[in-house]
């Protein structure tokens, strides 16, 4: 059941209905029914999973702050018997003790996932290996995946961190915390929200507001527009190029990094859209994920709008950690004395990054061409704050000229080719096959000609009517996002009952008319509900 | 966390009510006004596809003695003109492509509430077929279809996995991706009624492309030759709509034989037994191929596999003397009202003809 299938649309229906017409102290329990059921819609095999993690992190939190608690109070009445040294070493014993109890939790979740999602990656390059030196090879065995279970781990594990960190207080209803693991809107691709801005929201009882239905269905309907009118309409497109690399090459590369950003954005915040709108509609505020990100200026601000709860989650619980680790700080003074200041200031910080993107590009998927994605990703970075000196002398050299509109475009249009360009890894999920092909665009120009005489589009499978279609839908989407800066568009519309209405009618109509659905359409799988 | 509760202007309700109502009535009326344009016309490309349809208006001028029901083999190769004009028989032919058997027994339950013939000929050919094929060939069968229990049921014996009855019910969310292949056909019939592309269901081909007959094709082997169970199940079904309407239900199976298309004699045997077990006429077409006069140099206009009109008249002919003789079929040139009727689709036809051999 995809978020833009008719089945997912009447099952949506249906909660928001019985979630306004029950008691509202048990409206939780209606979305934790539908959670339970939209999941066991997905595979009934999927169930024992996810009830592992929410078992495992919700018990695992509630001893943590349990014995942090007790180790409060064990100073606190014994604080006259306990000079500062003991106290510290006790509250030290008692953050160890803590510490145990939170790494069993992250193995036990983060094995889960390391076995289901990435056996059959790490036997394949075991069974490599071993293929230089013998011919028989280890049988990869086929795990199931339970659905968003990349997501879900990372909100449980997130939470059992901030429990122990004291930044969240242990879920106390075992029912309302299953609820936030496995939310049904956001369970298949994120946002991946933190307990504390959720937690509260579920106490609360919601009354059916106008403001939150009107703004929540809007956003429903735009993310309806951007995933069927343009990322599955040009989904058909981007499979074309990728599927035979050796007869598009050159110009066709260059296309696919624009059609494919095209694709994946429209995927992507499509899918949020709905969830976070359907949200909305149930009264319950998600953290957003995007922020215009194709008007970013520098990779290091593209990733502070794209995906922006998973680059936070990274940031958190894994760059910060890493950085400040004690093995960090001894690699650090290891290096300054060894390497030098400028070196060693830089070396542990580098590390750190790359091997945060290490883990981003894995968790992404399990193979080559994410893990050189994420890498590459990182590597981009570093190398973009090498040059940031670079970059402000030019800025102190030609004031007018970088202050200006036109550098700003400039600014954006590179960073959209350079994501673009690390992003075609994605498609082709064949490290050598991408290379090549990126490549190909700076010897093969035979395809330029295919652009003059119109063939581009039969060899794509795509008319001229759908190419305009397309290119207005995007600038649509262009000039909503620019003029959605400070207030969202839904919920300024929804103020204004006669202009909500035309929007709402005008956006069902072209999704209806216009939509990539229905048979002859197989591009309906959400990308990031594969992650 | 408290709400505040701001109470909404009586206005401001009674604007944001009436845009909801006035939306959703857009919103309903969308799929209503769009889908005639978007429904595929069948008028120049998939013809076959108008078939089912032109089945009804055809009725409502006057009924007929014998239904033909099958697959292509049935509206490529009788021509009702010519069994009226040879036998005086009033006859039409529910044929589509790809006709499964299934789609054959709803469509004559579909014809069996407006008309009740003496006879039904069945072509056996797609009784080799157990499970939906295609998406596209149930359209042109069902999508026709005059709403009906008949039609619902027909739908859901029909679907392939991929399908969706609620497309049968709303074809906008079948068809609406057609807006970017609109033509000027799919207007001018969006809301006019369609000339017919078929003469009392024959679907007219006048070109001649001989069958290679020095090539020695060999027809694929089969592992399993029995018919599927689900097929000769609707068989069972039609022969027993049949006898409890009192109409004679007739097989037949046309006489092309094309190595593509290939009539196993292992199935051959299975319908001459079911035949002689439920005591129905069964008639294998394809050894009189020579005692009817068919020349596959000039009778066929696709290399064999299926009949063109010369071919075709030849075969109704042949046929309607058995219809006439042995099934006793009436003669019905002495009834003014039917021979009315069938006096000016003769005409069609032969102006038909006339046209598309001037186009050859």
């Amino acid at each position: 059941m995809t978020l833009t299938s008719f089945p997912f649309l009447l099952f949506a229906a249906v909660t928001v209905l019985l979630y306004y017409l029950v008691p509202k102290r048990g409206q939780w329990i209606v979305l934790l029914t539908a959670s339970v059921l939209f999941y066991a819609a997905a595979g009934g095999w999927y169930l024992p999973f996810i009830l592992v993690t929410v078992l495992t992190t919700f018990f695992l939190a509630r001893i943590i702050e349990r014995r942090a608690k007790a180790d409060e109070d064990y100073i606190t009445t014994h604080k006259a018997d306990m000079d500062k040294d003991a106290r510290k070493a006790y509250k030290a014993a008692g953050k160890k003790k803590r510490f145990r109890i939170l790494t069993a939790g992250l193995i036990l979740n983060f094995g889960i996932l390391a076995v289901l999602k990435y056996t059959g990656f790490t036997l394949s390059i075991v069974n490599d290996i071993l293929g230089l030196f013998t011919a028989s090879t280890l049988t990869v065995p086929s795990l199931i995946l339970p659905l968003g279970i990349s997501f879900y781990t990372f909100r449980s594990t997130g939470y059992l961190i901030d429990v122990y960190r004291g930044k969240a207080k242990a879920a106390t209803n075992l029912g309302k915390y299953a609820l936030f693991i496995s939310f049904f809107p956001a369970v298949m691709q994120g946002p991946i929200c933190r307990y504390n801005d959720l937690a509260d929201q579920f106490d609360t009882p919601h009354r059916a507001e106008w403001d939150n239905l009107s703004a929540g269905l809007l956003r429903v309907l735009w993310g309806f527009f951007k995933k069927l009118v343009v990322a599955d309409t040009l989904m058909g497109a981007v499979k074309t190029i990728v599927g035979t690399p050796e007869d598009f090459g050159g110009m066709y590369v260059l296309l696919l990094i624009i059609l494919y950003s095209a694709v994946i954005y429209g995927d992507f915040t499509g899918g949020i859209d709905i969830t976070i709108g359907l949200s909305r509609m149930l009264g319950l505020r998600l953290t957003e994920n995007f922020n215009r990100p194709f008007s970013s200026r520098s990779t290091a601000e593209y990733w502070n709008r794209w995906h922006i709860t998973m680059g936070s989650w990274f940031t958190d619980y894994v760059f910060y950690p890493l950085s400040i680790c004690s093995s960090m700080q001894k690699l650090t003074k290891w290096s300054r004395a060894h390497l030098g200041k400028a070196v060693g200031m830089r070396f542990p910080v580098y590390l750190a990054t790359l091997v945060t993107w290490f883990l981003t590009g894995l968790w992404h998927g399990a193979s080559w061409n994410f893990i050189v994605w994420g890498v590459l990703n990182g590597v981009i970075i570093l190398i973009s704050r090498e040059c940031e000196p670079l970059y402000k002398r030019f800025r102190e050299r030609f004031p007018r000229l970088t202050s200006s509109a036109f550098y700003g475009g400039f600014m954006c249009v590179r960073t959209f080719f350079l994501m673009g360009a690390v992003r075609i890894l994605d498609c082709y999920r064949d490290v050598p096959v991408t290379f090549k092909a990126f490549a190909s665009m700076f010897y093969d120009f035979s395809h330029w000609g295919d652009l003059l005489d119109g063939s581009v589009m039969d060899k794509l499978g795509i008319t001229l009517p759908v190419w305009i279609l397309v290119g207005l839908a995007t600038l649509l989407i262009f000039f909503v996002s620019r003029s959605g800066k400070d207030t969202p568009v839904a919920d300024r519309l929804s103020n204004r009952p006669v202009l909500w209405t035309l929007a709402a009618l005008g956006l069902a109509v072209t999704v209806m008319i216009f939509g990539s659905y229905g048979i002859g359409f197989d591009a309906g799988d959400f990308i990031y509900g594969q992650y | 966390m408290e709400n505040t509760i701001i109470k909404t202007p009586k206005k401001t309700l009674w604007l944001r009510a009436l845009c909801i109502v006035i939306a959703l009535a857009i919103l309903a009326a969308i799929p209503a006004v769009l889908t005639p344009i978007l429904m595929p016309k069948y008028l120049t490309v998939s013809k076959e596809g108008s078939l089912t349809e032109e089945y009804y208006s055809a009725v409502a001028e006057t009924n007929h003695d014998v239904l033909f029901v099958g697959d292509c083999e049935i509206f490529e190769s009788f021509v009702p003109a010519i069994l009226w004009e040879e036998y005086g028989i009033s006859a039409y032919l529910r044929g589509g492509a790809q006709q499964l058997v299934w789609h054959s027994y709803y469509l004559l339950e579909d014809a069996l509430r407006y008309e009740t013939p003496k006879a039904v000929v069945f072509n056996v050919y797609a009784l080799k077929y157990g499970e939906p094929q295609k998406e596209a060939y149930n359209r042109m069968a069902l999508d026709g279809m005059e709403w009906s229990s008949v039609k619902a049921e027909a739908i859901r014996a029909s679907m392939t996995e991929e399908e969706d009855f609620l497309t049968y019910l709303f074809p906008f969310f079948r068809y609406h991706s057609r807006w970017s292949e609109l033509t000027t056909e799919d207007f001018t019939y969006a809301w006019k009624d369609k000339p017919a592309v078929s003469d009392s269901g024959y679907l007219m081909q006048t070109g001649v492309v001989p069958a290679d007959t020095q090539a020695d094709y060999t027809p694929e082997q089969l592992i399993d030759y029995t018919l599927p169970a689900t097929a000769m199940a609707y068989l069972d079904r039609m022969r027993a709509l049949c006898a409890e309407k009192g109409i004679e239900l007739i097989l037949v199976k046309a006489p092309t034989n094309f190595w593509r298309y290939h009539w196993y004699d292992e199935w051959d045997a299975q319908i001459t037994d079911y035949a002689a077990e439920h005591g129905l006429a069964y008639y294998n077409l394809i050894p009189k191929a020579y005692e009817m006069g068919l020349d596959m140099a000039t009778d066929t206009y696709d290399g064999g596999a299926h009949l063109n009109v010369y071919g075709a008249e030849k075969l109704t002919r042949y046929f309607g003397e058995i219809l006439a003789k042995d099934h006793a079929i009436p003669d019905r040139r002495g009834e003014s009202d039917i021979a009315s009727v069938w006096q000016r689709r003769v005409e069609a036809y032969y102006d038909r003809k006339t046209a598309m051999e001037s186009r050859e």
